[in-house]
C-alpha cells in the first residue's frame, strides 16, 4: 500500500496544477470584460489570476473554491438540510447499495444458470450483452415513468437502474469464474461421483470467488453512476444527481464540481471497501499468497 | 501378516473369484479433425486382487487413456471391460476406486485435512468418521502434523502424498495412479516409491500405476504391462518373480536387472518402427 501512495500523490498534484492553469485560462476572458466595463486598465497579472480564481460564477471553478464549497455544504450544514451534501450523498448511496446488492445477486444467479444449461448459455448470454449496448440515459426515464405508473417511486426505481448497470460485470465475471476450474479438478469430482450441486458448492463457487470480487469492484462503481443517472429524470429532488442537474439549471459550476468530486470520492471509497472485503475473504480462504 | 489379513475383506458383489479388472478386446478411437486416432487397440488384460500392475510405455501409447477407461473418465469404442464385475460407471458410482492424478490437484482454499475430507463429505460420512479417516490416512502417508497447513505451504512431494491420502481415505480396494511421481525429483521419488511399496504391502490393495520410469515400474510391480504407440496396444506382459517384500536395495540384484532388461527390450521393440 505504502508503495502506491507516492506515485498517486504525484499524479494528484499534477492534476491540481493543470486544473489551476485551466481555471485561470478559461475564466480570464470574462474577467477582462469586467475590467473593461469598470474602465480598469493595466491590471497586474497577479491580480488577474487572483480574480479569475475567485469569481462567483466561474466557467471552471478553482480547486480551492470547490474545496470551500464542499466544506461549507458538509460540515457547516445540518445533515437533514436540503443544502447538505452529506444528505444528498446519503440518498444516492442508499440506492447505489440497494441496486448493487440486487445486481450482484442477479448477476450470480444468471451466471449459475448460464454455466449449468447450454440452452440458457445460448439464449440468455446474447441478451445479457446486448442489454449494455442500450444507452442508460434512454432507459432510465422509462424505468422511472413505468414504475411510477404502477405506484413504485422513490428508492426502488433508482436502485433498479443501478441493478441494470451492475449485474452485467458480475454475470460475465462469474460465468468466467464458475468455468475456470481445471479439468483435473473436475475429473477428481467425477471420480467421487459428485453431483452437479456438490461440484458447484465445493469446486466451482470457491474457484469463482476472486472473479466475483473483481467484477464487484466494477459493478459498484457502475451502480453509483446508475443511481446518479436515475436521479436526473425524477426532477432533481434529492441526491448527487439532483445537485448536478440543479447546478446546471442555475449555472452553478461550483455546485456541480463539488457534487462531482464527492461522487468520485464515494466511488473510490466503495471500490476500496470491496478491495478490503476481498483481502479479508481470500485470507480466510488461505488464498492470500 | 496379521494386519494384511484383517484389512482383507471380500469384494462387495460376491465376485471374489474373478479378476478385479477384466478387459477384453477393448479399443478406443478418438475422432479428430485429422481423422481417427487409435488411442487403444485390442487390449486384453486381467488384473487380480492384490496385484500391483504398472503400465509403462512411451508418450502416446495410451497408458493414461487405459487408466482413465478403467476409471470411467473415458469411454471405450469397442470391447468389454469389467471393474469388480461391474461396468466402470457402476464401479465409479460405487466409489470402488481411488484415483491419484499426475498433479496433486489439491484445492487451494482447503487445508490439507480439508482436502482429505473432500471425498468423505461427498460420500456423506459423519464428522466423527471423517476425523478418524483423516487421522488414519494422514499418518499412513507421514503427513501427521500438517493437517492445518494450506497446500502452498507444502513441498511438491508432500502435496502428492496428501493427494494419495485423499485417495486412500475413500478406502477403496483399488487404487489407480497416473504418473503420481512424474513431476518430482529422483530423491523424493525414491522415497515415495519406498513408502508406496510399504503401503501396498501393508494394505493388500490392488494398484494400477502408470509410469515412464523402468526402475519405478520394476521396483513396485508384481505385473508390468508394456505398451507401444500407434495404435496404443499391449506389447508385453511381464509377471515379476521378485519377492513381495522388497527394499530399494533390490534394484542392484541380478533378478531385478533381468526384469528391467526385459521391460527395456519391450519398449525398444515396440518403438523401433517409429525411427
Amino acid at each position: 500500500m505504502s508503495g502506491t501512495v507516492g506515485p498517486v500523490l504525484v499524479v494528484l498534484l499534477a492534476i491540481v496544477a493543470i486544473w489551476y492553469v485551466a481555471a485561470v485560462a478559461l475564466n480570464a476572458p470574462f474577467q477582462r470584460d469586467i475590467y473593461a466595463r469598470a474602465g480598469q486598465t493595466d491590471v497586474p497579472f497577479l491580480q488577474l489570476v487572483n480574480d479569475t480564481l475567485a469569481q462567483e460564477r466561474p466557467i471552471l471553478p478553482s480547486p480551492a473554491q470547490v474545496a470551500v464549497e464542499i466544506w461549507d455544504t458538509t460540515v457547516n450544514k445540518k445533515i437533514t438540510s436540503n443544502r447538505s451534501l452529506i444528505y444528498h450523498t446519503g440518498i444516492t448511496l442508499s440506492s447505489t447499495l440497494t441496486g448493487f446488492v440486487m445486481g450482484t445477486l442477479l448477476g450470480i444467479g444468471l451466471a449459475v444458470l448460464v454455466v449449468h444449461s447450454r440452452v440458457l448459455d445460448k439464449s440468455l448470454m446474447p441478451w445479457v450483452i446486448s442489454s449494455q449496448t442500450i444507452p442508460i440515459l434512454a432507459i432510465a426515464p422509462m424505468i422511472i415513468v413505468v414504475l411510477n405508473a404502477i405506484g413504485i417511486s422513490g428508492l426502488i426505481p433508482k436502485a433498479m437502474i443501478s441493478t441494470y448497470l451492475s449485474f452485467f460485470p458480475v454475470t460475465v465475471g462469474m460465468v468466467k469464474g464458475l468455468r475456470s476450474p481445471e479439468l483435473i479438478h473436475l475429473d477428481l469430482m467425477r471420480t467421487y461421483s459428485a453431483s452437479r450441486a456438490e461440484t458447484f458448492w465445493k469446486l466451482r463457487l470457491p474457484y469463482a470467488v476472486p472473479y466475483l470480487f473483481a467484477s464487484m469492484k466494477v459493478g459498484i462503481a457502475a451502480s453509483l453512476v446508475g443511481a446518479i443517472v436515475g436521479e436526473l429524470p425524477t426532477g432533481a429532488v434529492a441526491g448527487l444527481g439532483a445537485r448536478l442537474l440543479a447546478g446546471s439549471y442555475y449555472g452553478q459550476m461550483v455546485q456541480i464540481w463539488s457534487a462531482l468530486v464527492v461522487a468520485s470520492v464515494v466511488a473510490g471509497s466503495l471500490v476500496a471497501l470491496i478491495g478490503l472485503l476481498e483481502k479479508a475473504t481470500l485470507a480466510k480462504m488461505g488464498m492470500n499468497r | 501378516m496379521n494386519t494384511a489379513a484383517q484389512l482383507y475383506t471380500p469384494a462387495p458383489h460376491g465376485d471374489r473369484a474373478g479378476p478385479v479388472i477384466d478387459i477384453e478386446k477393448l479399443s478406443l478411437t478418438f475422432a479428430t479433425n485429422d481423422g481417427p486416432v487409435h488411442a487403444l487397440s485390442n487390449i486384453d488384460l486381467k488384473i487380480d486382487e492384490g496385484d500391483f500392475v504398472s503400465f509403462i510405455g512411451p508418450s502416446g501409447c495410451g497408458k493414461t487413456t487405459l487408466l482413465r477407461v478403467i476409471a470411467d473418465l473415458e469411454q471405450p469404442t469397442a470391447g468389454r471391460i469389467a471393474v469388480n464385475g461391474m461396468s466402470p460407471e457402476e464401479a465409479r458410482l460405487n466409489r470402488a476406486y481411488g484415483y491419484v492424478f499426475q498433479a496433486a490437484a489439491l484445492y487451494p482454499w482447503r487445508t490439507i485435512a480439508g482436502n482429505v475430507a473432500l471425498p468423505l463429505e461427498i460420500m456423506g460420512l459423519d464428522a466423527k468418521e471423517r476425523e478418524a479417516r483423516i487421522a488414519r490416512n494422514m499418518e499412513l502417508v507421514n503427513l501427521k502434523g500438517f493437517e492445518k497447513k494450506f497446500p502452498w505451504q507444502l513441498s511438491g512431494g508432500m502435496q502428492q502424498r496428501a493427494s494419495i491420502a485423499r485417495a486412500l481415505a475413500v478406502e477403496p480396494k483399488l487404487l489407480l495412479m497416473d504418473e503420481p511421481f512424474g513431476a518430482l525429483d529422483e530423491i523424493v521419488r525414491d522415497h515415495l516409491n519406498d513408502q508406496l511399496h510399504q503401503l501396498w504391502a501393508k494394505t493388500n490393495k490392488t494398484v494400477v500405476f502408470v509410469t515412464h520410469s523402468i526402475p519405478e515400474a520394476v521396483y513396485l510391480s508384481t505385473k508390468i504391462v508394456v505398451l507401444c504407440p500407434r495404435p496404443g496396444r499391449i506389447y508385453d506382459i511381464i509377471d515379476s518373480d521378485l519377492p513381495r517384500q522388497r527394499t530399494l536395495d533390490i534394484r542392484e540384484t541380478p533378478e531385478f536387472l533381468k526384469v528391467a532388461h526385459r521391460v527395456r527390450e519391450g519398449l525398444k521393440a515396440g518403438h523401433s518402427y517409429d525411427d
